[in-house]
């Protein structure tokens, strides 16, 4: 893997959302939104510990782990009523979450415009993804350091 | 044939009533054959959620904007739209959605420039219709292609160019931003993206009347009394006056120029849509920091 090249967990559902018609991208990013994990208690009570995201269209906090193996576990919190947010959440868990931590820093930072989206959701939604992933190699890159 | 206004007693005071439909109206008139109900939202998802039964969805980024220029779709792209949901001259279109109507109010405001001639919003929007634990689907509504003409857009009388904000100046402005955008403490909305303006502050002149102060907490609009003790009590705006109201990107001034336009009845009130994201990035514009007007 390369700098240029995507993760297979990442191009696998890049390929998935440019792989269907319009409308079944907004389904897709609706299952990606419904899937994201509840946030762990360790988190849930202690909402302190998130780092809010404010590139986002609606609130958006998240928090991220490097195990002893290196190992990146991300965590979400956005609310039900925004499900575009929650949709681009979803897709970092389920592409990243796991990953080493080096895997994570090379995504590319414009993987966001990869999903065939831009037209339907708009450009300017789209930013709060790239934020999100942004903020995530920079937590990442500050846990190895 | 236009449907039946509510005749709902809150809606009476207003002066024209037959711009709001309460939930229980629509919930009796849904499947009127002349009506639509369209919903605009901020999140682009949030309609494939569930959404009030048989209502269509329509994206103020996605359709209701040019996808180069920064304005409107024309004539010819608004009649195309308006024919693929299913929306004739003579549909009754209601119109809701999240955030207490912001983007409803706003579509409602474009679909005026092309002179539509029954828009109605749905008083408290979504989130009333909610609340009420009223029905939602998640089908995709049914419809046919309706025929709509070709009407080109008129910009003449409820929208506001940065030239004519210029010469503006002095009039009655309105600023419908939050109080820190207004001072120019922030650049952007509260807990909101910085959407791009290089100055903080608001036009010389603009008094600060946030949009929320027209919307009590279940997203519905105040009274009557209400709105006319804020608007010309506190903000005081003489009948006759001619006004301009502007945000960030036009969409909350929409919700104002509803309230002062059709609840109020102010004939001559227009949105400046360039808003702050135009005016905060021009260049020798002139700009008032601070509290004061």
């Amino acid at each position: 893997m390369t700098a240029d090249t995507l993760h297979p967990r990442l191009q696998e559902i890049a390929d998935d959302f440019v792989g269907v018609p319009d409308q079944d991208r907004l389904q897709l990013l609706l299952e990606f939104a419904q899937d994201l994990p509840p946030l762990p208690a360790r988190y849930a009570e202690h909402r302190d510990l998130l780092e809010p995201v404010p590139e986002c269209q609606t609130p958006l906090f998240l928090a991220v782990e490097v195990d002893e193996d290196g190992r990146v576990h991300l965590f979400f919190e956005a609310p039900q009523e925004s499900p575009t947010t929650r949709g681009f959440a979803g897709i970092l868990h389920a592409g990243l979450d796991g990953l080493d931590a080096a895997e994570v820093l090379l995504t590319p930072g414009e993987f966001s415009s990869q999903l065939g989206l831009q037209d339907l959701v708009s450009p300017l939604r789209l930013r709060g993804m790239a934020a999100m992933l942004a903020r995530i190699k920079r937590q990442v890159r500050d846990s190895a350091a | 044939m236009a449907l039946p206004y509510d005749s709902a007693a809150k809606f009476r005071e207003y002066a024209r009533p037959e711009m709001l439909v309460t939930t229980d109206w629509l919930a009796e008139h849904l499947h009127d054959q002349d009506l639509v109900v369209a919903e605009s939202d901020e999140d682009v998802l949030l309609y494939e959620t569930g959404h009030i039964p048989g209502a269509v969805k329509l994206d103020w980024h996605t359709e209701l904007n040019d996808p180069v220029t920064r304005d409107y779709v024309d004539g010819a792209g608004f009649a195309r739209l308006m024919s693929k949901k299913g929306i004739s001259r003579d549909t009754t279109l209601v119109l809701y959605g999240d955030r207490n109507n912001w983007w409803a109010a706003y579509a409602l405001w474009v679909c005026t420039l092309f002179g539509h001639p029954d828009l109605r919003l749905l008083d408290g929007g979504r989130a009333k219709w909610i609340t009420e634990g009223r029905e939602l689907s998640t089908d995709a509504p049914k419809r046919d292609p309706a025929v709509y003409p070709v009407i080109e857009r008129d910009d003449s009388t409820a929208r506001a160019f940065r030239a004519q904000v210029e010469a503006h100046l002095g009039q009655p402005l309105i600023d419908v931003r939050s109080p820190g955008e207004y001072t120019g403490e922030l650049l952007h909305m509260p807990d909101y993206p910085q959407e791009g303006a290089l100055r903080g502050g608001h036009i010389p002149g603009a008094r600060s009347v946030p949009w929320s102060r027209a919307a009590a907490e279940d997203a519905t609009f105040r009274t009557r009394t209400e709105l006319e003790a804020i608007y010309a009590g506190e903000a005081g705006l003489a009948p006759d006056d001619d006004v301009v109201v502007y945000c960030r990107i036009g969409e909350r001034s929409s919700h104002t120029w509803f309230v002062l336009h059709h609840l109020l009845g102010y004939p001559h009130v227009r949105n400046y849509d360039g808003s702050w994201t135009e005016w905060g990035n021009s260049v020798r514009l002139p700009i008032r920091r601070g509290e004061n007007p």
